[in-house]
């Protein structure tokens, strides 16, 4: 699903975030990017829908190279992978039902069927009665689930999450991770998730991958966090 | 671009300029104020073109007949006259007509000249291009049977010399506020875009193309352009209704008239409303394409 070579990231700064990563991840997998701040996990992340590109080396995404792939086309990639950011990312203006909509409407989806995916996916984040409110009206764990509604509303093959309990409480951050492991589940897509949070990595295992210094240190199937922190 | 998208850029386009209030009130506001300028001012100066325009055409010259040519020649130089190029208009004044415009003008002094006419033919000669009238002149002046071509030499040279001045500076004024007018609101639409930068890079995170981000940030621009032009249409449209009511009837009959408001108002009605949807469209595309990079 997700392969990467000699993947190495340098920065205008003289940052190297990437120092050659070599990974595959394969389909259905669920995985945790672990390390310490500054380690790399988000360019990591950043590379796999293109918000990056790498300064050398190949990345592959369900058969697309994201390296080669040119400007216009980007868009067709981001469609297909579904992402969740720390900072939810939503359209402030917009209501959560439309927000969730609007990922189809970038795709040209007829609007019945938006209407009814919509109301499917909210429905599986727990969020329908909210569907009219606007982000600022909902708390940090319900804005998350909405920027996860929307980031698997298009049934992507791939959902990449950049720490999305890192602004939640603990509580709201277990019943996220419900939500992930019932789409990777129920749904059998890919999951790959930045993470700080170690009870969960510790809890329901998963593949860890842990990143220091843009180098790969670890790579587990069933890992555990592995730092204090 | 699918037609529901379309149609969903559309529905998007009308909510953004709700969502987006004091923004879009401060884009029309500045849409409002330039084009009344650019209104008013272009109403000024197209009349001061016509102004410019009636004076130019009352320019003539008087060509003097030989007082030795007879019927026949004299016949012969009108229609030499007439076939000059660059003449467009020649009018035969016989003797007996120039003393009586001449009485009519100095009085009736002159009346005992009517016993034995001095003055001679004449023909009014009116050029097709007045600013051509010197050049004109030259040619009939060589002509045999003419006497004398008359047609304020020196003075008709000044006031051309004036007028396209006039019209210069009309036409730099125009584009010099033109310019001003298209900084001012493309900073505005600017100014409102750029605090919604953040929403254009979600926009793209999420997959959207960049023609799937901009056309409704276009077709805001028009919208507002549009609600931007209604005012200065209106002001415009009354207000010179107003001064044509005033002005008109006390020009009836002078060299000098101004512009009938139709079809003036719908020339500068037509050229508001889509300087204001030019403006808009300009304005939101200059200001999302910063951002599209994503
Ligand atoms: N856009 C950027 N420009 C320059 N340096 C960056 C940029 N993004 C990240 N970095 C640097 O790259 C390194 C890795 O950052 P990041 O991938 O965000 O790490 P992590 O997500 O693991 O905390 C850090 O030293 C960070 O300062
Ligand atoms: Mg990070």
């Amino acid at each position: 699903m997700i392969n990467m070579k000699d993947v190495y990231k340098k920065y205008a700064n003289g940052v190297v975030a990437a120092n050659g990563l070599n990974v595959k991840i394969a389909p259905g997998e669920f995985v945790y990017v672990v390390g310490p701040s500054g380690a790399g996990k988000s360019t990591f992340i950043k590379m796999m829908y293109r918000e990056e590109k790498p300064t050398s080396g190949e990345i592959y995404v369900d058969g697309t190279n994201l390296v080669t792939l040119k400007n216009r086309e980007v868009p067709f990639v981001r469609r297909k992978i579904g992402v969740v950011f720390q900072d939810f990312k939503l359209l402030p203006k917009l209501t959560v039902y439309e927000n969730v909509a609007f990922a189809m409407e970038v795709i040209e989806a007829p609007s019945d069927s938006i209407r009814d995916r919509v109301t499917e996916v909210l429905d599986l984040v727990g969020l329908k009665s909210k569907a009219r409110m606007l982000p600022t009206e909902l708390s940090g764990g319900e804005q998350q689930r909405v920027s996860i509604a929307r980031s698997i509303v298009n049934r992507p093959k791939v959902v990449i999450a950049d720490e999305p309990t890192g602004n939640l409480d603990p509580e709201t951050s277990w019943g996220i991770m419900n939500v992930f492991k019932d789409i990777n589940e129920q749904l059998g897509t890919t999951i790959v998730m930045a993470t700080h949070n170690k009870d969960i990595v510790n809890r329901i295992r998963h593949r860890v991958i842990a990143i220091e210094g843009g180098l790969i240190v670890r790579d587990e199937a069933e890992g555990v966090y592995g730092y204090e922190i | 671009m699918k037609f529901r998208t379309i149609r969903r850029h559309f529905r998007e386009s009308f909510k953004t300029l709700g969502r987006n209030g004091w923004m879009t009130f401060a884009s029309v506001s500045a849409v409002t104020v330039t084009l009344l300028l650019v209104g008013v001012f272009v109403a000024i100066m197209l009349n001061l073109n016509k102004v410019a325009d009636d004076l130019e055409h009352d320019v003539e010259m008087k060509v003097y007949v030989e007082l030795a040519a007879d019927e026949a020649s004299t016949t012969a130089l009108e229609d030499q006259i007439r076939e000059t190029p660059g003449v467009a208009e020649v009018i035969y004044s016989s003797r007996d007509h120039e003393l009586e415009q001449m009485i009519s003008d100095f009085g009736d002094d002159l009346k005992l000249y009517e016993q034995s006419n001095p003055l001679r033919e004449a023909f009014y000669v009116k050029a097709a291009n007045p600013q051509q009238t010197a050049k004109v002149a030259q040619t009939i002046d060589e002509y045999p049977n003419t006497y004398e071509v008359v047609y304020g030499e020196g003075k008709v040279e000044k006031l051309f010399d004036f007028l396209n001045f006039g019209r210069t500076a009309g036409l730099v004024l125009i584009l010099a506020l033109l310019f001003t007018a298209m900084f001012l609101i493309s900073n505005t639409i600017r100014i409102t875009i750029v605090a919604r930068k953040n929403e254009i890079g979600i926009m793209k995170l999420v997959g959207a193309s960049n023609s799937f981000v901009r056309v409704p940030f276009v077709l805001e621009g028009i919208w507002m352009g549009i609600l931007g032009s209604i005012i200065p249409i209106l002001a415009v449209v009354f207000g010179y209704i107003e001064f044509y009511d005033y002005a008109e009837p006390r020009l009836r009959g002078e060299m000098i008239q101004i512009l009938p408001p139709v079809p003036f108002l719908y020339i500068v009605s037509g050229l508001l409303f889509f300087m204001g949807i030019f403006i808009g469209i300009w304005g939101s595309f200059m200001s999302v394409r910063k951002f599209l990079k994503v």
